[in-house]
């Protein structure tokens, strides 16, 4: 063990153990509870931020450094992915003509989403592979990213792929320093860090992300859980296909399940409504409902789906036929339902994720007894194993989340495949110059996280280990912080002005049990970071709360209700914007004002002899402490650009940088 | 490399590959099958007693066909997996959509 981990470890038991004191005592003896409606949320926030302070300790606990990489086979075939949209020729193709210098051997791709006859020709020009999506892609769920990498994946076959974005400027030995990690056949993949070099020293956007590009990651790598961040990883094609080959069986098997479900509803609905002259009816609906039952019963017992599918349409078309005949004036009234059914197997999501709810609601229509049984077919039609509803049958890349690495890291663990983080910046990216770009991006990342932690959340993954999954817990736990802030400007607020406490008594006991906490949290972070800024990430990681805020409320709604999640690709080009806006970050104005009015009737109430002195200037400390954690807002708003900035960074190829400023922050 | 017969007798094509189907061999099977079914033959027996080696690409070229047989109103079955085959079928639990039968002439019975 290095002396740097042994520290690190003394450090995280220290704090943990301060950590819990604290959180017991206050639990326990020193709730307010006549104030419930400030001590409870306070109570619960402080509990949130022990919880993160524990998960980071744990994340510490195995950091790996790893130092030079084992040599590459020579002959590992590579292909190097640049994804684009919308993004300029110009910085595509400098992307381009790095990726071409690159030295191992491998050829490089544009995959064109924009389909755009610049890019054909820039890939001409250049020599190298143009991919636009196949001719299967028209009218069907594109899926971002992911569905442009899995389009991709169809029309090339090396070993090993090198994703790049297309602001994402790769260094000629980015393949000799990471392809020989793949030697352990266990490797199915290597992220190295994103590093953004239109950044000013002082980074007023928090673009980089320097402790989540270091010791968040490296302390994941320990657990083996080191994640995929989207773009600067190489990855081993066999672990990706295999996972999207696991994923199509356990989605169909979970489709015709659900469908089978449904179709026993509508079925048993249908029966009901008939009266005693329908004799005939009813003994179909009987026997579909008992094939409904008979294809259950043989996919428990490990039937395989493809033959129960097959048998049980051709059941079904069977008593359809002989239905027809009887029943024809009533299938008009039943289209409509029929063609709502055939829509949700087309529709954005895969079946296995639509709710069991909006399947419910569908189904629960009234439907003649011939309409029910074609709503039942459809029903089968659209989980089918042939997955008519998508594409390409088989989705590698992860597609339940706006951002596809995190679930698709996750499926990649979850089949015992080997992550790993190699802490060397390889690639020299572009981050976004402008507060609304950069609001953008945060929001899409925290929503893509928390639709992942909604869809597929890692404490029930199987295939993972515990820490595997408490690693992955971590980061989707860290954007929750929203809801932590809020209570945090509130608690001192509501003392200042109308004096009420959510702790029981400012004890020497309080402080003897926080302070030395909260001392010990610090330098937890200061030994992790090992000389890496942290200030930034810990200001945005409060700062921005209308963010998080937002994507887990989105997100929420997005996976449970099936509303839209309103995504919007992060634009690369900073925007000409000659005015503040000032209008982007007006929650946290409205919040800096109220700390600073609450500031001035705390002394005030304390100049009338209605506040104590220890009360007034504990809370005066924590508002000045949250408005300079805000203040980082007004310097995002007047910042221009790089080019405008004043302090260039000093030739600095230094710490790498970030896809959760969140965790990049506490 | 990989080579591909294909025979059509009774209206069921029965598709060979020879030899490694692997990530590069796997586009050339994916191709062969939806020019069986574009052909017209939407029924299809994927004979896998001559594949040596098998990976999930060159299952994913499987899913392929079986996708493009039964949007035509076919299907697509596979047969006669050596022991090593079945192993990578299993792995994945593709075994649990895709049943192997134990010979092509009875593929399509059951």
């Amino acid at each position: 063990m290095t002396r740097r981990l042994l520290l690190l470890r003394c450090v995280v038991v220290l704090t943990a153990l301060l950590g819990i004191n604290y959180i017991t005592w206050r639990w326990i003896f020193s709730v307010h509870w006549s104030a419930w409606w400030i001590a409870v949320p306070l109570i619960l926030a402080e509990t949130y931020s022990m919880i993160d302070s524990l998960l980071f300790g744990m994340t510490m606990w195995r950091l790996k450094e790893r130092g030079d990489p084992p040599a590459p086979d020579p002959d590992a075939t590579v292909d190097v992915f640049i994804t684009t949209y919308n993004e300029p020729t110009e910085l595509v193709r400098d992307t381009a003509v790095a990726a071409v210098a690159i030295r191992h051997p491998h050829r490089t791709w544009i995959l064109d989403d924009g389909n755009r006859p610049e890019m054909q020709a820039l890939a001409e020009e250049l020599g190298i592979g143009w991919i636009t999506r196949s001719p299967e892609w028209t009218g069907m769920p594109r899926h971002a990213k992911a569905g442009n990498l899995n389009n991709a994946l169809l029309a090339t076959d090396g070993e090993f792929l090198l994703i790049l974005d297309a602001d994402q400027v790769p260094a000629p030995e980015i393949l000799d320093r990471t392809l020989g990690y793949f030697t352990d056949d266990d490797v199915a993949l290597v992220q190295t860090p994103q590093y953004f070099v239109n950044v000013p020293e002082s980074d007023p956007l928090g673009s980089q992300a320097p402790l989540f590009y270091g010791p968040i990651q490296q302390g994941k790598d320990g657990w083996n859980a080191a994640f995929f961040c989207g773009s600067n990883a190489v990855i081993r094609r066999e672990a990706l296909i295999q996972v999207g080959i696991a994923r199509y069986v356990h989605d169909t098997t979970l489709g015709v399940t659900r469908a089978l479900r449904s179709a026993r509803t509508v079925l048993t609905a249908a029966r009901k409504e008939l009266g005693p002259d329908d004799k005939a009816v009813a003994t179909a609906l009987d026997e579909v409902l008992y094939d409904v039952g008979r294809a259950q019963r043989e996919i428990d017992r490990g039937g395989a789906l493809l033959d129960v599918t097959y048998r049980f349409q051709a059941r079904v078309a069977e008593i359809r036929r002989r239905l027809v005949a009887a029943d024809l004036e009533l299938v008009a009234a039943d289209l409509e339902v029929i063609a709502e059914l055939e829509a949700l197997g087309e529709s954005d999501e895969t079946l296995a994720t639509v709710s069991l709810e909006s399947l419910d609601r569908v189904t629960a229509r009234d439907l003649s007894p011939l309409g029910a049984i074609e709503a039942v077919e459809a029903l089968v039609r659209a989980i089918d194993v042939d997955r008519s509803g998508e594409a390409i049958p088989v989705m590698p890349m992860a597609t339940i989340s706006v951002t596809e690495d995190m679930a698709t890291c996750m499926r990649i663990h979850g089949l015992g495949w080997r992550t790993l983080y190699h802490d060397e910046v390889l690639a020299h990216g572009l981050a976004p110059e402008d507060l609304e770009s950069m609001l953008t991006q945060r929001l899409r990342w925290a929503q893509g996280t928390a639709q992942v932690m909604f869809r597929e959340n890692p404490l029930t993954q199987r295939g993972l280990s515990w820490p595997q999954r408490l690693m992955y817990f971590a980061t989707m736990w860290s954007y929750l912080s929203g809801f932590a802030a809020l209570v945090y400007i509130a608690a001192p607020v509501i003392y200042l002005t109308i004096g009420v406490l959510p702790v029981q008594a400012l004890s020497s006991d309080f402080f003897w049990r926080l302070v030395p906490f909260l001392v010990l949290n610090q330098l937890l972070f200061f030994v992790a970071a090992a000389g890496r800024p942290t200030w930034r990430g810990q200001q945005y990681s409060l700062a921005l709360f209308p963010v998080w805020i937002t994507s887990v409320t989105s997100a929420f709604g997005n996976v449970f209700l099936g509303r839209s999640l309103d995504f919007s690709v992060t634009p690369k080009v900073a925007k000409e914007s000659t005015v503040r806006r000032w209008d982007l970050v007006r929650p946290q104005l409205v919040a800096m004002g109220l700390l600073a009015l609450a500031a001035v009737v705390g002394v005030v109430r304390l100049a009338v002899g209605q506040a104590s002195w220890l009360g007034t200037s504990l809370n005066m400390v924590w508002v000045v402490f949250d408005l300079v954690i805000f203040s980082v807002i007004i310097q995002a708003v007047r910042y221009r650009g790089f080019a405008a900035s004043t302090s260039p960074p000093a030739g600095s190829p230094a710490p790498p940088s970030p896809p959760d400023s969140t965790e990049g922050a506490r | 490399m990989i080579e591909i017969d294909v025979s059509t007798e009774r209206g069921i094509a029965v598709v060979v590959p020879r030899g490694r189907l692997n990530m590069v061999a796997a586009k050339r099977l994916r191709e062969a099958l939806a020019e069986v079914v574009a052909g017209g033959t939407h029924r299809i027996v994927v004979d896998l007693g001559e594949t040596t080696f098998l990976d999930s690409s060159g299952l994913g070229a499987l899913v392929s066909g079986l996708k493009a047989a039964r949007q035509a109103g076919g299907d697509l079955r596979v047969a006669r997996p050596t022991p090593e085959v079945l192993a990578v079928f299993q792995l994945t639990n593709i075994d649990k959509v895709l049943r192997p039968r134990p010979d092509v002439a009875s593929a399509f019975d059951v």
